[in-house]
This record gives structure tokens, C-alpha cells and sequence, in this order.
């Protein structure tokens, strides 16, 4: 009846994930008890839940990344603290089954469930605004996407409670994730939570594609678009080239896990290389799909805030365009150390190395950005001088990795760890953070604390140096990554050093939020509702703040790349709009599909974790009864009436 | 109190000193460029902040064909000369490429079992467990599979790494240049006893290594396929040990499990946790 | 505000992309083809595992020895006037005679089904002579290639009947005129995939 599901499945023998996931039962008791209290169940719902709208889509994306975020964040310092301790004959306090856990969840959780959520929660609020649209191509999809996003966050908690989760490391190499040497469920939570996921972010990426290829305002051609829906329509169309890699890898492992296949198991002929190249295949671009939006967050916060046009659009795009194609000739070089004959090796290296030549203009185009500006220091532009000061180290070592004796030598080691979290705190941290405060007041209508968020640059910036230099020095001594502890001495120094580093960040993490706390409070302060707080160049800050949810009473027609910044010019022109004398118009109405497409995902994936089989069927069912009950609905769209004033104070 | 020492810092072969040399030189390169950016990002950001009234702007400058020529070339440029190092590093530094003298080079076939090293030196017909003994100043080729999941060789101080995989062969040469006890580990997590997985490589004068081998086989333990099967049980911080005998082609019918099809008998299985180690019969070397 | 007093959604003397949003139909489909490139590439990775596994017979049974081509030939008939079938559906539904949509989506039904049970047919000799998906690698990789064809199969089938049920409940209207010209778009991507199939596992079988 509960296929493998008993008592003894919840650790509670196991403090550490007990007292975790009581901390998170509590949390969300006390969040319920609130909602009900306060009687926000109704706003709750039909504002937020089943809303269809991008910009609460995108808020609630990155909600849910802050908040893995924390989780993820736990993982990392009960690592950096084991280390800290597990030195000579010490076993620290994390034994190996558990601290092997750790890792994998840590790892799992910063990449799907944190960079990924914030990268795609700042593509929905940003994207629509800059191109002059009122929502995304297909709305109810985006709301799907988010709440199957959600199924897979849900199902990585419940593996803290019920049951464990991967072992193996966060990209469940095979022969170790098969069933032979994990028969734990560990490894089917992984899968199942990021097979549903994923599904969510392969449908994102469609969305996002379709709607800045095809609703952008007249006008705006190509080369009008804001160079921030360039690097967006780059990640997205990786999403889509990507995404179905690993949907099938996963796949394949499921079946071997599941049905007695043999894809990578060590007998009858399987082959676990075979996951390796095809994970990578999918793993290398995902790191472009993280990094390309946020340098295209760093452009536009380098060109508002020197009050320039971004230099060298045109080199950007074009280099934006050859890191997306590169991305896909490189996935050999996470694993030179496999045998491959020299040539292949050094081809792999060499094309690595070509991706840096996209990079680097970019970077000197940032340079030149600023050069004759006149730059006003916000806390964007703190994160955006972070940035590169330090993304230019980590694609330093990323070229030392990219050399195959290099890497011989330094693989797997502690210098890849820094390496790695180096690109992604550097870049796509800081760019999240960069964009969070940047796009903040346009969502909300009104800022953020200006001296907590430079606080809190300074907690992650410094934070970064302390925790991951010394593990430069480690990997160079010799010092392996995923050990639970280690006999040399000499290490332990460089341990402490960066769980002090770890520290810092965390107090940056403690400030994000009193940060949020201290800005909500101070709200009538920052207002800012006429929408345009930084003297911003793209189309989105000429909306109003919070913008309707239409976004656009009319929508714009566009003359040129900088349409808006030009009309704020002295003899500028102002803005002109495509004509609609009736003031009316349709948006699609808000949709329960997604949060229910989510439970049903959800029950479906715990009921294969713990082969409840006929629970997974009543899942499975339920998913597909969703969609065709949806497919019913002829009546998806409302009416609005700018000239009914109802509607001209934005409640749809 | 931080001693930078061990690994790369201190390498004893041919192979770590030449990966240190490239690991040196390219970061010298690279540091030619990444130097001056980040002192012209914190020039430009700090003159031309908005408060600097001597500062020149240029609030429509977008575009200078001379500049995007140059930033478009230097990073070439760079890549040019490191992409040539990389080729010719590449090929110079293949595991695969034996290392000087063809003739007095030592074979030794690497198994990494759950969670140990097995190191078989076919010419003598002897083996050892975490233990790998060496001569030094000579070339070794280490032939390397795996009795199950993945793991990768490294002795951090001779260079090189290489996985280890079930069912595959793959090669590496290495040498180390001077006598003394030089730590090795597995760098592909592989599971619960994966930290303890060391062993260590202990490189002696050729003179010593003939008597190394002389002792060993005068000592007990053979390795016969049925004892190799108890290695097979997962165990962690094995002590290390000598085998006096080894039952001919072992190494080869561990590579050949994989095609065994269903013919499991050699293969892991998922039965056992438990970390009984069978010591009988075996010399165990020193006190790990 | 200055407002413009026109649309570009029509000027031929505006460049395409500077005309503005798409319609809803053009959007729809536009979605559905982004999909469907998707699709493919999962198949390209099935396709990349068979290639990769196809000779890793583990002493097991190969290929050659084990598919009936012309079974196989004749499902790939069955598929191929399915899709002829579905294109003259799709006329149908376009002059929005329902008439002729039934009996087109029907014969292109009962043409899919036959193509399931072939497949099944063959799927089932084989695990009776011993040759499942888990003798052997190539094998698993068999299954799971074909196997993933026919689930799309099989889920286009359920589509089918779900959207003969909007024409008869809901009729032609914009909405179900573009899920059906999806509908079109996804069996015809079937058929390209099937080509593949049968090209590189059976006709290729060695």
C-alpha cells in the first residue's frame, strides 16, 4: 500500500535534519496561522497563486530562490564547519552518509532551485516591460512553469524529512546513482524533483523565447531591443537546445533505476561515460544560461548609471550570440581526466579557451561604458565593479582549468570548487543581486535600502575572498573536493580561514533580509510611483510603479534603441503610442492550472520516490485531467476598460 | 601558521614540475590582461564618478571602431599563444605518453575497489593494498580499471591524474624523480569511505625496490580470484598490504566484467554494507 | 501622450520584425514549433545513446537477428497514411466541415492504433524470446528509443480524442482551429522522428 514508505524512513535519530525540517514545518505553520490570521487567504490566491501576471510570476520566482537560498546556504556552512573541524585523526560531527547529502544538496539546490529561480523570476519581470508587451506569450504556461518549479522544491524538503537525499554528489555521476551501489531513494528524489523542474524550466524557456521574438511593441526591430532581452533570448534558446538533453538523460537513469535497464550500469554492456558526455552536454550550456542574463543585467546597470548608451551594442549582441553557440562545443572539458587521446583533449581546451574571447570584449565594453560617464554609485553599480574584479579571477582559472595538463593535475580539486563558485558568486550572484535591487522599485514602487544593500555587497564581496582563496591554495596542495575530512594538518588553517569567509556571507544573507524588512517600513520614503527612479533608458521605466498589470495603458511605438532616454532629453520627443480609441482590450484571467498541475506533480513524484504505485496513477491522472479540464475553457480572457474607472487605478 | 607546501607546491616528478611550469606561466599571461582591467575598472569607475568635476563626458560616446578592434584583439591575442600552449601541453603531457626509457619502465595494473587501491605488478606477480611502491628516478605505467563505481588516481605531487572505470583500461605515466613517502588519494567522490580512500606511494632507490620485491614475494597471501572477491566488500581505511602471489590475468578479467552479461559472479553487488575485512594470510604494512 | 494613428501590424513597407506583436495564431504555433525543436533534440538524445550502445550486446541477441523488417515496414505505413490522413483532417477543420474532420481524425485514429499495436506486438515477441530491455544495453537503449516514439504516440492519440470532443462540445472556433493545426504540426514531427527510427535501428540493424 505505502510501497517502500514506513516509519523508519523520518530520521529521527538524526537530529540535525530533524531540528531542520521542524525549523521548517514550524515556519510554515506559523506562515499559514499568519495568512489566516491576517485573512490574506483570498489576496493570496487569486493576486498571487493562480496569477498569470509575469511580474508576481517573476516575484514569486524569486522568492523562492531567496528562500532555497537560505536552505542551500545552511548546507554550505555545515560543510565549511565540518572541514573546519575534521582534520587530522578528527571525524568532525557530519558523518559521511550525512555530510555526503550535504554536499549533493547543496549543490542541487543553489543551481536549480536558486540561480536558476532568481535568473528566471528577473526574465519575467524585465523582459515584457522592456519590450513594450503587456504579458508574456503565454501566460498561463509562465504560471505552469513557476508552480512546476515549485513541485520540484517541494519534493528536495520533503527528502530532508522523509526519506534522504542523493549521495552521490549533484550530478549523480553513474555507476554510484545506480541502483547497485545508491539503492537508497536518495537519488529518485533528486530525479523526480528535477525532472519536474525541469519540465517547468524547459516550458519557460519557450515562453520567454516566443515572447521576444514575437510580441515586441512596432518598432522595435532586432536591434532596438535592450541588450538585456539579448542575453535573455540567448539563455532561453540554450534552455530549449539544453533542457531536453538532460530530460532524456534523466530519463535513461530513471529507467535503469527503475525497470532493470542497463544505460550506465557496469554490466551488460552499460556505459556510464555515456552520462557523463550527455550530462555535460546539457551542463555546460546551463552555466551560459545562468551568466548570460546577468551580464546582461551588468549592462544596463553600467549604462544607466553612467548615464551612457552601452558601448559597443553591437559587439555585445554579436559576442552574446558566440558564447551561445560556443557553449555547446565544450562539455569534454569537465573530464579530460577520462582518457581521451591528446587531440580531442587539446581541442576541447582550445574551444574553452575561444569562449574567453566573447567574454573579454565584454568585459572591456564595460569598461568602456563607463569611461566618459558619469557615474552615480548605487548599489547596483557596487555589485557591477564586484563583478568584474572578480569574474575576471574566476575566468583566470577557468582558462588555467581549461588547459588539459592544468587540469591533469588540479581536477576535482578545491581549486575547481573556487574556481567555479568564483564565476557563479562573481557573476550571476552579484547579477541577481544587481538586478533584484535594480528592478526592485520598479516592481514594487519603491527602494530598497540603499546603505544595507551596499552593506550586504560588501558582506558577499569580501565573504567570497575569505571563504574561496584559500580553497585555491588547498586545490594546489593537493586537496580534493567532497572529502568528509582529511589526515593533513596543513590544511586546517586554510579550512578555518574560509569558514570565516562563510561567515561573512552569511552576515551578507542576515542583511538581504533586514534589508527587505527596513525597506518595507521605510516605503513611504523610497516612493517612487512615477516610475522612474534611476533616470533609466529602457521602455520598462516608462511605466508607472507598480505597473498595471497590462503594463502599458498603450503600447509604445518604438523609433529606436534608447526610445525612452531620448524623449527625457530637453528637445526630446516624446514617447508615442500606437493608437486605440476604444481604450479597451483583453488580458487572460487568472489560472488555477499551474498550483494544480504542481500538487498532482508533487503527489505523483513522492509516490515514484517510495514506489507507491497506484498514489503515482492518481498523480499522474490528476496532471492529465488538469490540462484537459483546462483545455475546456473558452472564456480565458477579461475585459479592460481604461475608461471605466475601475480599471484606470490598475485593479483588474 | 599557513604553510603552502605539498601538491604542486612541492612537486617530485617530471610531470607535477611540468604541469607547475604551464600552471605558472599561463597565470603570468592572463595576469598581463586581468591586472590592468581591474585597475581600469576602478580608474574609470572612480574618475569619471558623478561628484568629479575635472572629468570629461562623453554622455553619447557608444561606439570607436579603433577600440573595438583592440578588444576584440588583445583577448585573441592571448588565447592564440595559450591556445598553442594548450596543444602542444596537450600532447606533450598525455597521460598516454610513456615517459623516457621504454624498456626500464614498471608496469603496474590499478584497481580501486570500495574503498581501497589494488596494485598488481604483473612482472613480479606480486600486489599491494594502499600501497604503492615505486622506484625512483624510473618511468611507471599504471594501467587503471575499476570493480565498480568511479574513481580518479592522483598523487598530487607526481602530477597527473586519471579515472579509474569499470570495464575500461586507461593509462598513465608517471615518474617520480627523488626518494620519499608521497600521499595519493582518489579524487572522484565514490561513495561513504571515499576520504579515507589514500594510500600511500613510497619511492625508493632502485636497489631497495628489488628488495621490496624480493621480500614481498618471499611473504604469504596470494590473491587468487575467490580472495580478490572478498576485497570486493566495501571497507574503509583498509590497512595496507602485500600479496606474495597473484593469480595470472586477474587484472584482465576484472576489465572484462562488463561484457560478462549476465555472468554477475565477479561483479559488485549491492548486498553488503558491512566492513569485515578478511586480514588473514595478508602483511600488512606499516601502521595506517 | 502622443499616440500614432495606425497599426504596422500590415505595412508591407515595415520591416517583419518591426511590425509588432503577433496574432494570437501565429504566436500559438510559433510556441508549439519552439516545442517541438525541443522534442527533437530529446530525441536526438535517445538517438545518441542508441548510437552509442547499439553495439554493446553484452553476448546477447543483435539487432539483425532479432527485427521482422517487414512488420516493421508495415508500421511504417501505418504512420506514413496517418499523417495524410491527419493533413486532410486538417482541411477539413480549416473549411470547418465537421463531417469530413470526423472521419479524417477517426481513420487517422484507427491508423495510429495500429502503428501502437504493431509496435507493442514486437515489443512483446521480443521479451518472450528473452530479448528485453534489460539482456542488454543495446537493448535498453532499443526500448527506450522506440519506446519514447510510441508513448508520443500514444499521448497524440489521446489528444486526438480529446480535441474531436472541443469540436463536437465547443465546434470550430479559433481556439480549437489552432490545437488542431498543433495537433498536425506534432504528428507529422512524429513521422520525421519514425523516419529516423527506422532508417538507423532497423534498416541499419547489424
Amino acid at each position: 500500500m505505502l510501497g517502500k514508505l514506513s516509519l523508519a524512513a523520518i530520521p529521527l535519530h538524526e537530529p540535525i535534519p530533524m531540528i531542520a525540517g521542524l525549523g521548517m514545518i514550524f515556519a510554515v505553520i506559523a506562515l499559514v496561522g499568519l495568512i489566516t490570521w491576517k485573512k490574506w487567504w483570498g489576496i493570496l490566491w487569486h493576486d498571487w497563486l493562480i496569477s498569470v501576471d509575469h511580474k508576481k510570476i517573476g516575484v514569486m520566482y524569486i522568492i523562492l530562490g531567496l528562500v532555497m537560498l537560505l536552505r542551500g546556504f545552511v548546507d554550505a556552512l555545515m560543510m565549511r564547519s565540518q572541514l573546519a573541524m575534521a582534520a587530522g585523526g578528527a571525524a568532525g560531527y557530519l558523518p559521511p552518509d550525512h555530510y555526503n547529502q550535504i554536499f549533493s544538496a547543496h549543490g542541487t539546490i543553489m543551481i536549480f532551485f536558486v540561480a536558476m529561480a532568481l535568473v528566471v523570476g528577473l526574465m519575467n519581470i524585465a523582459i515584457p516591460l522592456q519590450i513594450g508587451a503587456r504579458d508574456v506569450a503565454y501566460p498561463v504556461l509562465n504560471s505552469v512553469s513557476f508552480w512546476l518549479t515549485a513541485s520540484g522544491m517541494a519534493l528536495m524538503n520533503i527528502s530532508l524529512i522523509v526519506g534522504e537525499f542523493a549521495r552521490t554528489g549533484w550530478l549523480v555521476y553513474p555507476p554510484l546513482s545506480e541502483l547497485a551501489f545508491s539503492p537508497q531513494v536518495g537519488v529518485d528524489y533528486y530525479l523526480w524533483a528535477l525532472q519536474i523542474a525541469g519540465v517547468g524550466t524547459l516550458l519557460s524557456g519557450i515562453n520567454l523565447t516566443a515572447t521576444i521574438l514575437k510580441m515586441r511593441a512596432p518598432g522595435m526591430g532586432y536591434f532596438e531591443m535592450p541588450v538585456f532581452c539579448w542575453t535573455a533570448l540567448a539563455a532561453n534558446m540554450l534552455i530549449i537546445a539544453a533542457f531536453p538533453i538532460l530530460t532524456a538523460t534523466f530519463g535513461m537513469l530513471l529507467l535503469d533505476r527503475y525497470a532493470d535497464f542497463h544505460f550506465f550500469t557496469t554490466n551488460m554492456g552499460g556505459d556510464p561515460m555515456m552520462y557523463i558526455n550527455l550530462i555535460w552536454a546539457w551542463g555546460h550550456p546551463e552555466v551560459y544560461i545562468l551568466i548570460l542574463p546577468a551580464f546582461g543585467i551588468f549592462s544596463e546597470v553600467f549604462s544607466t548609471f553612467s548615464k551612457k548608451p552601452l558601448f559597443g551594442y553591437h559587439s555585445m549582441v554579436y559576442a552574446t550570440l558566440a558564447i551561445c553557440g560556443l557553449s555547446f562545443v565544450v562539455w569534454l572539458h569537465h573530464f579530460f581526466t577520462m582518457g581521451a587521446g591528446a587531440n580531442v583533449n587539446g581541442f576541447f581546451g582550445i574551444m574553452t579557451m575561444i569562449i574567453s574571447i566573447p567574454t573579454g570584449v565584454k568585459v572591456f565594453n564595460w569598461l568602456f561604458t563607463m569611461y566618459g560617464g558619469s557615474i552615480k554609485f548605487t548599489s547596483p553599480v557596487y555589485w557591477a565593479i564586484g563583478f568584474i574584479i572578480t569574474f575576471v579571477l574566476g575566468g583566470l582559472t577557468g582558462v588555467l582549468l581549461a588547459i588539459p595538463p592544468i587540469d591533469f593535475a588540479l581536477h576535482n580539486s578545491l581549486f575547481l570548487i573556487a574556481h567555479f563558485h568564483n564565476v557563479i558568486i562573481g557573476g550571476v550572484v552579484f547579477g541577481a543581486f544587481a538586478g533584484y535591487t535594480y528592478w526592485f522599485p520598479k516592481v514594487f514602487g519603491f527602494q530598497l535600502h540603499e546603505g544595507l544593500g551596499k552593506a550586504v555587497f560588501w558582506c558577499w564581496f569580501i565573504g567570497f575572498y575569505v571563504a574561496f582563496m584559500p580553497l585555491y591554495v588547498l586545490g594546489i596542495m593537493g586537496a580534493t573536493r567532497r572529502m568528509q575530512h582529511y589526515s593533513n594538518p596543513d590544511w586546517q588553517p586554510f579550512m578555518i580561514v574560509a569558514f570565516i569567509g562563510a561567515l561573512i556571507i552569511l552576515l551578507g544573507i542576515t542583511l538581504t533580509i533586514v534589508q527587505l524588512v527596513v525597506s518595507i517600513r521605510n516605503r513611504e520614503k523610497t516612493r517612487c510611483t512615477a516610475g522612474d527612479p534611476w533616470d533609466g533608458r529602457t521602455l520598462e521605466w516608462s511605466t508607472p510603479s507598480p505597473p498595471p498589470h497590462w503594463n502599458f495603458d498603450a503600447i509604445p511605438q518604438v523609433r529606436s534603441l534608447e526610445d525612452f532616454w531620448h524623449s527625457k532629453q530637453p528637445n526630446g520627443e516624446p514617447l508615442q503610442y500606437v493608437d486605440n480609441p476604444s481604450g479597451k482590450f483583453h488580458m487572460p484571467k487568472p489560472s488555477a492550472l499551474g498550483i494544480t498541475l504542481s500538487f498532482f506533480a508533487t503527489v505523483f513524484g513522492f509516490a515514484m520516490v517510495w514506489h507507491i504505485w497506484w498514489l503515482a496513477l492518481v498523480g499522474l491522472f490528476g496532471c492529465i485531467a488538469a490540462v484537459i479540464a483546462h483545455s475546456w475553457q473558452t472564456e480565458n480572457e477579461v475585459d479592460i476598460d481604461l475608461n471605466d474607472p475601475a480599471h484606470a487605478h490598475g485593479h483588474a | 601558521m599557513l604553510n603552502w607546501q605539498g601538491g604542486l607546491f612541492d612537486p617530485q616528478g617530471p610531470i607535477a614540475v611540468a604541469e607547475r611550469a604551464m600552471l605558472a606561466n599561463a597565470t603570468v599571461v592572463m595576469l598581463a590582461v586581468v591586472i590592468p582591467v581591474i585597475i581600469l575598472t576602478i580608474g574609470f569607475a572612480w574618475w569619471f564618478r558623478e561628484s568629479n568635476p575635472r572629468a570629461k563626458r562623453l554622455p553619447d560616446w557608444e561606439y570607436s571602431g579603433a577600440i573595438e578592434v583592440t578588444v576584440w584583439s588583445i583577448p585573441i591575442l592571448v588565447i592564440i599563444f595559450l591556445g598553442g600552449m594548450t596543444w602542444v601541453g596537450s600532447h606533450d603531457l598525455d597521460p598516454k605518453k610513456p615517459i623516457g626509457d621504454v624498456e626500464k619502465t614498471v608496469d603496474v595494473q590499478v584497481v580501486s575497489l570500495d574503498w581501497k587501491w589494488l596494485f598488481i605488478y604483473p612482472k613480479y606477480g606480486i600486489a599491494t593494498v594502499n600501497h604503492l611502491e615505486v622506484p625512483a628516478n624510473t618511468p611507471i605505467r599504471l594501467t587503471l580499471t575499476s570493480s565498480g563505481v568511479m574513481n580518479s588516481f592522483l598523487v598530487p605531487q607526481l602530477g597527473s591524474q586519471i579515472y579509474s572505470m569499470a570495464g575500461m583500461a586507461t593509462t598513465l605515466h608517471l615518474q617520480a624523480d627523488s626518494e620519499g613517502v608521497f600521499p595519493g588519494i582518489s579524487a572522484q567522490f565514490s561513495g561513504d569511505g571515499f576520504s579515507d580512500m589514500n594510500f600511500d606511494v613510497r619511492s625508493v632507490s632502485e636497489a631497495q625496490f628489488n628488495e621490496w620485491v624480493k621480500t614481498t614475494q618471499a611473504g604469504s597471501g596470494s590473491l587468487t580470484r575467490k580472495r580478490y572477491e572478498t576485497l570486493l566488500r566495501p571497507s574503509i581505511a583498509d590497512k595496507a598490504r602485500t600479496y606474495s602471489k597473484v593469480e595470472e590475468g586477474l587484472f584482465e578479467q576484472v576489465l572484462m566484467m562488463n561484457d560478462s552479461g549476465p555472468n554477475k559472479e565477479i561483479c559488485v553487488t549491492p548486498s553488503f554494507y558491512e566492513t569485515e575485512i578478511n586480514t588473514q594470510d595478508v602483511n600488512l604494512i606499516g601502521n595506517k | 501622450m502622443t499616440v500614432i494613428h495606425h497599426s504596422h501590424a500590415n505595412d508591407h513597407s515595415v520591416p517583419y520584425a518591426k511590425r509588432g506583436p503577433a496574432p494570437t495564431n501565429v504566436l500559438v504555433g510559433y510556441g508549439f514549433w519552439l516545442y517541438l525543436l525541443s522534442d527533437i533534440i530529446m530525441f536526438s538524445a535517445m538517438f545518441a545513446a542508441y548510437a552509442v550502445l547499439s553495439s554493446h550486446t553484452a553476448g546477447g541477441p543483435k539487432g539483425i537477428d532479432l527485427f521482422v523488417k517487414g512488420d516493421v515496414l508495415l508500421e511504417t505505413v501505418f504512420l506514413l497514411v496517418s499523417s495524410f490522413t491527419c493533413g486532410i483532417m486538417g482541411l477539413a477543420s480549416a473549411a470547418k466541415n465537421r463531417n469530413h474532420t470526423y472521419w479524417a481524425a477517426l481513420a487517422t485514429f484507427v491508423l495510429g492504433a495500429g502503428f501502437l499495436i504493431l509496435e507493442l506486438q514486437e515489443f512483446s515477441h521480443m521479451v518472450h524470446e528473452g530479448a528485453g530491455p534489460s539482456r542488454s544495453a543495446f537493448l535498453s537503449a532499443f526500448f527506450a528509443l522506440v519506446g519514447l516514439h510510441g508513448l508520443h504516440v500514444f499521448v497524440g492519440l489521446v489528444w486526438l480524442v480529446v480535441m474531436m470532443l472541443q469540436v463536437k462540445t465547443i465546434g470550430f472556433s479559433d481556439m480549437v482551429q489552432r490545437r488542431l493545426n498543433c495537433f498536425n504540426l506534432f504528428w507529422h514531427a512524429l513521422d520525421i522522428v519514425w523516419i529516423g527510427v527506422f532508417t538507423i535501428v532497423y534498416l541499419g540493424a547489424k
